[in-house]
């Protein structure tokens, strides 16, 4: 069959009219990766195998289902691509690192279970920025990820795999993770829909953490509809994640006039989000896309977030004493990267008997972590030693509370806040790969999300003048407002 | 900057080899993300009440603390993924 620019609709519709066979589907999708993941580098690993027995196992479903005149969840048959920090079993989960290069996940992350129950189509695990930390992907241990719309520009991070895999159509949607900026980042420079959502709103379990109070799983989609059945999908309480909650939604209303009769819809735009540094492409794009929100009937209100200028140290102090907290499991002993048998340790020992604990946990955390996870250690394990703590880890938890003030009190006059995700479109591959302070402050627009915990939506908007590179718009809600990130943004969808 | 004694300390405590190459760049690194952080000092943050954890992450869902008893398959599984291992153990070097 040939390959088009499916929707999780079109195949839907595709399955039950029996234009073709999730196998027929499958075998499409692996084909195009085979094709053109070699220029891409999209995935760490291609799960063929399982790919094909789900689809087998959908198709023998979809004939009962059809035969009987009874419906099937609308993800049965489509084909997914899946963040390698998130477990699948039985599959590699490497998390773009040494460390865990042969690592073999022993059970499904809870967001995978939730997927494989409804009969989505798992193709591979996508690469990321080594343990998710970065903006670009370019930390990945494993691989060089590229950018579809211009190869010699990174696709963004972390999950710029499962990014990148979407804008080369080597998927028809896929799952990342979002810390700091890396669900919306990389939706943003490949130009795909992508949903950081609320803190408890999607289980954590099976998702190796990277900082435990910032982390959250999100769909990367082509268009909002897509984006929004993932969410439900995968979304709720589970008890493996303690963090996690049921939510009702409200169902989602698309009329521009519903929205707006009974009381103006506000949008709130933060000034601090439109200050210097930010590329005057990227502005033009939102601010227009802004205006046409106005034409349309909406209330714009400028507002202010005075301390997102603090937003960027706050989390990297935050994120990086989670991360060194976190990421001390990898010892060498249970799993992952170990120097346990190696013998002909150079240096300091000269026979494995004399090789003692503390040997094991340094030479299999030096040589198994690449050079971004080890400075994150290294700040984390600075900002929480002695001496160091309240200067740096205590304060910049009192500032997240000033950030979620700013957030609580904004949310009180406006619906939405609206502006860019990142300050530029999508960089060279190296520019900024030697300088960690420049990296980070691509963050700047995304963080104090995180830091808040709001659910927030990178939504393409347009495409730069002179490089013809993508601009994701961030929607910004209150707590557990997804609904109403989907209604504007299926409008928005529809205007630019 | 932040001096090779320091680096060399922290990464003792976060049980980390580092060469001499990886020191010097993380004297460079960390010196310059570390004065960035330095913004925080100027906040006035008296308004806000030593953090206090509720305004954190609400941990609904704690479960009773009872032993639960894993399917011996997920023991097996969990060993596997050990590096060095015998039967049933896990294999760490002596402590003492």
């Amino acid at each position: 069959m040939e390959l088009r620019d499916f929707t999780i609709k079109d195949i839907n519709k595709g399955l039950k009219a029996k234009e073709f066979s999730a196998t027929e589907l499958t075998k499409t999708y692996l084909d195009q990766i085979k094709k053109t993941d070699d220029k891409i580098g999209a995935y760490l690993s291609v799960t063929e195998d399982l790919a094909l027995n789900q689809a087998k196992q959908v198709d023998e479903e979809i004939v009962l289902k059809l035969r009987s005149g009874q419906e099937f969840p609308i993800l049965t048959g489509v084909p997914c691509a899946i963040k390698d920090n998130i477990l699948v079993e039985g599959e590699k989960c490497t998390c773009a690192s040494k460390m865990l290069e042969n690592y073999i996940a022993s059970y499904d992350a809870f967001c995978v279970k939730k997927l494989k129950e409804s009969g989505t189509i798992i193709l591979g695990k996508t690469n990321l920025d080594e343990f998710a930390f970065g903006s670009s992907t370019e930390n990945s241990a494993l691989k060089v990820t590229k950018n579809p719309c211009d190869l010699s520009r990174v696709p963004g991070g972390s999950s710029g795999g499962s990014a990148a895999a979407l804008a080369s159509n080597q998927s028809v949607f896929a799952l990342g993770t979002d810390t700091g900026c890396s669900v919306r980042t990389p939706a943003s420079f490949c130009g795909v829909v992508g949903l950081k959502t609320t803190y408890g709103s999607i289980s954590r379990s099976g998702v190796i953490a990277s900082a435990s109070s910032l982390d959250q799983v999100g769909p990367l989609a082509k268009n909002v509809e897509d984006c929004e059945i993932i969410f439900n999908t995968i979304s709720g309480r589970d008890l493996q994640d303690a963090t996690s909650v049921e939510f009702k939604y409200l169902s989602v209303d698309r009329q521009v006039k519903n929205l707006i009769t009974k009381k103006p819809f506000v949008i709130g735009v933060p000034k601090e989000f439109f200050s210097k540094g930010l590329d005057k492409d990227v502005e033009k794009i939102i601010k227009n896309t802004i205006l046409k929100l106005e034409d349309q009937g909406f209330k714009i209100q400028e507002i202010s977030l005075p301390s997102t200028e603090y937003a960027l140290a706050c989390y990297y102090i935050i994120q990086t004493s989670e991360a060194s907290s976190n990421l001390a499991r990898f010892d060498g002993i249970r799993y992952g990267y170990s120097e346990t048998q190696n013998s002909c340790l150079v240096g300091r020992q000269s026979n494995a008997k004399d090789q003692n604990l503390l040997d094991i946990y340094l030479k299999s955390r030096g040589i198994g972590f690449g050079p971004e996870s080890k400075r994150r250690i290294m700040l984390g394990t600075y900002t929480l030693s002695v001496g160091y703590y309240d200067a740096y880890y205590k304060k910049a938890q009192q500032v997240r509370q000033l950030i979620k003030q700013d957030f609580a009190k904004a949310f009180e006059k406006v619906d939405l806040i609206m502006g860019p995700v990142v300050p530029f479109p999508a960089f060279k591959i190296g520019e900024k790969f030697d300088d960690p302070l420049s990296m980070y402050l691509a963050d700047i627009y995304t963080v104090p999300v995180n830091l808040a915990g709001l659910p927030a939506m990178s939504l393409p908007v347009g495409k730069t003048a002179k490089e013809n590179l993508p601009v994701g718009l961030q929607i910004i809600a209150n707590h557990f407002e997804e609904n109403k990130i989907f209604n504007i943004a299926s409008i928005i969808e529809k205007i630019v | 900057m932040i001096s090779k004694d320091e680096v060399l300390k922290i990464a003792r405590l976060a049980r980390l080899e580092l060469s001499d190459a990886e020191v010097e760049k993380m004297q460079k690194d960390l010196s310059s993300i570390l004065d960035y952080f330095d913004i925080l000092k100027n906040i006035d943050t008296l308004s806000v009440k030593s953090y206090n954890k509720s305004s954190l992450i609400i941990n609904s869902n704690l479960r009773e603390d009872n032993t639960i008893f894993e399917k011996s398959e997920n023991n097996d599984k969990l060993i596997q993924s050990a590096p060095d291992k015998k039967d049933d153990y896990i294999k760490v070097k002596a402590i003492l």
